[in-house]
């Protein structure tokens, strides 16, 4: 086990590396001139070439590179322009709105898909099947922001069953105290039912539009993947053994269906992360995504920057907790590695 | 060839939903052709007078702040949306493709650094990718298609060289090697063309994935420059009215846009069975 | 029975305040509500101290809600019955009473007055806080040298409650000078315990923290998200506010900001387009109200230092071609001021802005052109700031496609609100379109800025003119006619050779529920929350 974790971090760390570098080049390249900025109003061309070189703007790329990989080493991404704090602080504070956001939706799209995919592949070709298709290409279809604006414009101001798109909880609600950075955990923690309920309430929405996007991925792979498992001879056998459906299905086949899904899901978890700067750019989510775009259309480079860099780390260390899990399920892959 | 056809038919006549992806895709292509020619409308002609038109017979989908006309703005961006996902699945193919099957067929070094780039590539939220190499570089039309295909381009990778990997030790492919050809010749004249049907698939299925791109960077502001209509950026605009009762100014961007990407999956689907039944899920 | 009976009367609250559907009511939240006031806004502040380098607008509504400053201005009613600050009263904040003379003046401050922390406010707090705004450079030095207040040496502690300004010169602007948001006043020992030999007036700390003694003080700063600002109930240094609780929500989305008001969810807001302003004017539900920017404009800019720009024929032709009616009804909803169509280019006064005589003329646009030696019109770019482009985008759009049936092509360039000023800076984009607005409503406080020679960053056009500078320069210290004509004389020159063409004079709009009372206008923009009610 232990050298499996090993050979899976030795194959990130270039990874890691190509990220750090990329991220560095793109930012650079981002019109914009933070010396101008921070000089102010009325400031005089010496007024900003002083503050250029306070900030290292002057050295030259390589330079500023070394500079970059050490501030990066002791844990600095710089400061915000327009929030004014530490990139770090930002980020940290803000990570767990968008985490419990897209790991709601992915939980949604999979309680949704996966059954949904059993059933298309149990009864094949029936409409069920047909429908299955149609509806998750559809979803797969939907631009995510306009799906968005779509939900919020039904449910919040025709049928004014959702609360205000304004965030996690609504402005009379305070959050719960700061454990897991969930408030759906947090406020359970503390049994304040109340804020438990608003901000579920609050993720509803973005969550579904998110969720709609990736039920498709999912309920293909698990349609295909429960497909190849039901031909198999075990299952045959196990049917034929009379055993009853449900057990078939479940406890034979679903089990040794579930790998290429747990790999999807990873697939889809990337895609959301992605799919999260639009969604938390329609609802007002104070998540990260929203905080990169913001800071990317003001030419703010440095929550940019530490936006994409935390967004590849995460997803880096996802792909290397799938791969275990994967070890784990499966003993097989385990003697490979 | 025929053979091929024949199994088209029948597999049109078995799926219903592939030959409406196909009529669509006849609408859409159509569009993208004559669509200035036939907008009713100068989708760039703003008229004060008529601006925040509900659809009527006149404007069949209204028309927006500056009174242009919406139903032309659509046709007429059909051409630049689709002009720009074509042209990022055709960069993201070439590209992909050739150093996919080159690092298939060839192994070591070679696939080595290709099996490197893309993973950096993969390590990154594709859409965040595109959003940071667009604003690198600049929001315009080359760019997008810059962007958008670099974030597919691991995909190529990946099926490019699964496939020339299985078609290495190939019989046609050790004949071809037999009878004289050089490396390259193989590869660019008996591999790649043995794989193009599964990468014909894999960009139909791509298709739609880069117009969703396209538009999900119009609708961050990180898209093509105004005033040329563009769905994504339509949706965008439109979104700031939604609240305000003008609901056609994004719904019938944002519904064309679905349909299109919809269209493309869709097709995706079906030539996948056409080509590779064995696929078939 | 009991039981009921509260549930029943809960739900019933809930509904008269509006509170949405499947949010769980509390009786304790409608009570609140009732005491709370809740702002949305599109923008963050960006720290809580406006001496800070690079505090943005929404810092400026923070600092001066938590602050205080030795005078206020007081309060009159403009002509649709609003209340307007006034320019001509200066009122007692901090200080009680002063004594002006030419050469100084001198302050009684307060003698109960205290900090948030206890600390009772003295005249060595007020001289700290003004050393700091003159030294640390950057926006606040150069504010205090608008009103001729320039270094450390001006500022007098004379005994803990007496407080002295030298004068270094006589300047009509020294004293209204230190009634505007940055001479704050801050807690010199709490600050001081906080520098560092390396920031030695503590900027950085107080960038999150406050030293202040303000009327509201701050109870939690979720930076991007929100802000809770609670009452200071020991406050001496005005009315007592009578909002205890005031939440700034950021809510970056119009569409929603809107919806909140709409709903009865959100209280008042200032961030809307012109259109939902417009469309909300009949609601039932909201006030609207909307107060034209004092020294305002939002204008067209060439840069007169460019081909064909330095044309003035050219620069005329294109102030016939603006579509002008077009901006004011597709872009503004009509609320705006129109700044176009006068009977001629004559100054009509020594108010500022005011009317010129352009109007949309595309024939005339044409022969200019010709004239000017472009037939066939040329190709150029049309930049603006995207932080602002709920108006410059539709406007910018309008414009062009004017310019193009004079033959002009002209490129729409966007530049993020982060870089706008830099490229401001350099003085090379072609053409802008851009909005300005000086705090002190004098014409020539405007021209001084914007069309001297002195070419500061907001004179976007580099337009340098001898004969201007000098009126410019004697309106500043001249008075009576010989003051009146000098103004008309730089704005009958501004509008002839027109390096900028005025569209609008803007409004500042703010939408609030109907029973939000006591808004205030103010020069700098802001939310003043201590005047504010809910009946």
């Amino acid at each position: 086990m232990l050298n499996l974790l090993l050979s899976r971090l030795a194959t990130a760390i270039p990874s890691v590396l190509g990220v750090i570098v990329v991220t560095f080049l793109l930012t650079r390249l981002l019109p914009g001139d933070p010396a101008a900025y921070f000089a102010g109003l009325a400031a005089t061309p010496q007024a900003v070439a002083e503050i250029r070189a306070k900030l290292g703007l002057d050295k030259s790329l390589p330079e500023q590179f070394l500079v970059y990989v050490q501030d990066l080493l002791s844990g600095n991404l710089g400061t915000s322009l327009t929030t004014g704090q530490p990139v770090t602080a930002d980020i940290l504070t803000r990570l767990p709105a968008s985490a419990e956001l897209t790991l709601l939706a992915l939980f949604l799209a999979a309680a949704i898909a996966i059954p949904l995919g059993v059933l298309a592949a149990v009864k094949q070709g029936s409409w069920i099947d047909h429908l299955c298709r149609i509806v998750t290409t559809a979803g797969v279809s939907l631009p995510v922001f306009f799906t968005g604006l779509l939900f919020a414009y039904v449910f919040y101001y025709l049928l004014q069953i959702a609360p205000a798109p304004t965030g996690r909880l609504d402005a009379f609600l305070t959050p719960p105290p700061h454990r897991t950075g969930f408030y759906l955990i947090d406020s359970l923690l503390v049994r304040n039912t109340e804020a438990f309920w608003g901000a579920l309430a609050q993720l509803a929405l973005p969550a579904a539009s998110m969720a709609i996007f990736s039920l498709a991925p999912l309920a293909r792979m698990t349609r295909g993947s429960m497909l190849s498992v039901l031909g198999g001879d075990f299952i045959r056998t196990a049917r034929a053994s009379g055993l009853a459906p449900r057990t078939v299905i479940f406890t034979y086949a679903f089990r040794n269906a579930v790998l290429p899904v747990i790999t999807v899901l990873g697939m889809v978890f990337s895609f959301l992360l992605g799919a999260n700067v639009l969604v938390e750019t329609v609802f007002a989510w104070p998540g990260i995504g929203l905080y990169a775009v913001n800071a990317l259309l003001t030419s703010d480079y440095a929550p940019v920057q530490g936006f994409v860099l935390t967004m590849a780390v995460l997803y880096i260390t996802l792909n290397l907790a799938i791969d275990l899990l994967y070890g784990l399920v499966d003993p097989r892959v385990r003697l490979d590695a | 060839m025929s053979a091929l056809l024949r199994h088209a038919r029948y597999v049109l006549s078995g799926n219903p939903v592939t030959a409406l992806a196909f009529g669509l895709f006849g609408l859409l292509l159509f569009a993208a052709i004559f669509g200035s020619a036939i907008a009713p409308y100068d989708p760039l002609a703003t008229e004060a007078a008529r601006a925040l038109k509900p659809p009527s017979a006149a404007h069949w989908f209204g028309t927006d702040q500056l009174g242009r006309d919406i139903f032309s703005r659509v046709l007429v961006a059909t051409r630049l949306d689709l002009t720009i996902a074509f042209a990022s699945v055709i960069l993201a193919f070439l590209l992909g493709a050739l150093s996919g099957v080159a690092a298939g067929y060839f192994g070591g070094w070679t696939e080595r650094i290709v099996g490197r780039i893309a993973d950096t590539i993969m390590a990154f939220p594709l859409f965040v990718l595109a959003m940071g190499i667009v604003a690198a570089l600049g929001n315009n039309v080359t760019n997008i298609v810059i962007a958008t295909a670099i974030i597919n381009y691991p995909l190529y990778v990946r099926v490019a060289r699964a496939e020339a990997n299985i078609r290495r030790d190939a019989g046609f492919v050790e004949a071809a090697r037999l009878s004289g050809n050089g490396e390259a010749r193989v590869l660019l004249g008996h591999i790649l063309p043995n794989i193009m049907p599964i990468m014909m698939v894999q960009m139909s299925l791509t298709m739609g994935y880069a117009i969703l791109n396209a538009a999900g960077l119009s609708f961050i502001g990180l898209g093509v420059k105004p005033p040329h209509p563009e769905w994504g950026i339509m949706v965008a605009e439109g979104a700031n009215f939604i609240q305000s009762g003008e609901w056609w100014i994004a719904l019938f961007p944002g519904a064309t846009l679905m349909l299109a990407v919809f269209c493309f999956n869709l097709l995706g689907d079906g030539l996948r069975d056409i080509v590779d039944p064995r696929q078939r899920t | 029975m009991k039981r009921r009976h509260f549930l029943k009367s809960s739900t019933a609250l809930t509904a008269a305040a509006g509170v949405t559907a499947p949010a769980i009511f509390s009786p304790l939240k409608a009570q609140s509500r009732q005491e709370t006031l809740l702002v949305v806004a599109e923008n963050t502040p960006n720290m809580m101290d406006i001496h800070g380098v690079g505090a943005n607008r929404p810092a400026y509504e923070v600092s001066w809600n938590t602050h205080d400053r030795l005078m206020t201005y007081g309060v009159k009613k403009d002509s649709t019955g609003q209340d307007h600050y006034d320019y001509s009263k200066l009122e007692p904040e901090l200080a009680t009473d002063w004594n002006v003379t030419p050469t100084s003046a001198t302050f009684k401050l307060r003698r109960d007055a205290k900090f948030h922390d206890g600390t009772p406010i003295t005249a060595k707090d007020v001289k700290w806080s003004f050393d700091r705004a003159v030294t640390v450079g950057g926006f606040p030095t150069f504010q205090m040298r608008a009103g001729s207040l320039e270094k450390p040496e001006q500022f007098v502690v004379v005994d803990d409650h007496t407080f002295r300004v030298d004068f270094v010169r006589a300047d009509k602007l020294s004293m209204p000078d230190l009634a505007v948001p940055v001479p704050v006043i801050m807690n010199s020992e709490l600050a001081k315990k906080n520098a560092t030999t390396a920031d030695p007036w503590a900027m950085e700390w107080t960038k999150n923290n406050l030293a202040a003694g303000g009327a509201y003080k701050i109870e939690r700063w979720q930076p991007g998200q929100e802000i809770v600002y609670v009452r200071n109930d020991d406050w001496k240094n005005g009315p007592m506010p009578k909002i205890r609780r005031v939440i700034l929500r950021i809510i970056p989305s119009a569409g929603n900001r809107r919806a909140l008001l709409e709903r009865g969810d959100a209280d008042i807001s200032f961030d809307l387009p012109a259109k939902d302003f417009s469309d909300l004017k009949g609601s039932p539900k909201l006030n609207i109200v909307g107060t034209p920017v004092e020294n305002a404009m939002q204008y067209i800019g060439m840069n007169v230092k460019q081909k064909p720009f330095d044309n003035v024929k050219v620069r005329q032709a294109i102030a016939y071609a603006v579509p002008y009616q077009q901006i004011q009804d597709a872009v503004m909803f009509g609320r705006a001021i129109p700044l176009y169509g006068g009977a001629s280019n004559k100054a009509k006064g020594t108010n500022w802005p005011q009317v010129h005589g352009y109007k949309t003329d595309l024939a005339r646009a044409k022969a200019l052109l010709a004239e000017a030696g472009y037939p066939n019109g040329f190709e150029t770019t049309l930049s603006f700031d995207l932080g602002l482009g709920a108006i410059n985008e539709p406007l910018t759009l309008l414009l062009q496609q004017s310019l193009a049936q004079i033959g002009i092509k002209a490129e729409i360039n966007k530049v993020p609100g982060a870089n706008w000023r830099g490229e401001l800076l350099k003085k090379s984009m072609p053409m802008i379109t851009n909005t300005f607005g000086g705090w002190l409503n004098y014409a020539e406080y405007f021209f001084f800025w914007c069309y001297h020679g002195q070419n500061a960053v907001f004179n976007t056009m580099s337009y340098q003119n001898p004969a201007m500078d000098a009126l410019i320069d004697k309106a500043r210290f001249a008075s009576g006619a010989d003051y009146d004509a000098a103004v008309k004389g730089f704005v009958d020159m501004a509008f002839d050779e027109v390096p900028r063409i005025p569209i609008f004079q803007p409004l500042l709009n703010v939408a609030m529920q109907k029973n939000v009372t006591g808004y205030r206008y103010w020069f700098h923009r802001q939310l003043d929350y201590r005047q504010l009610a809910k009946t």
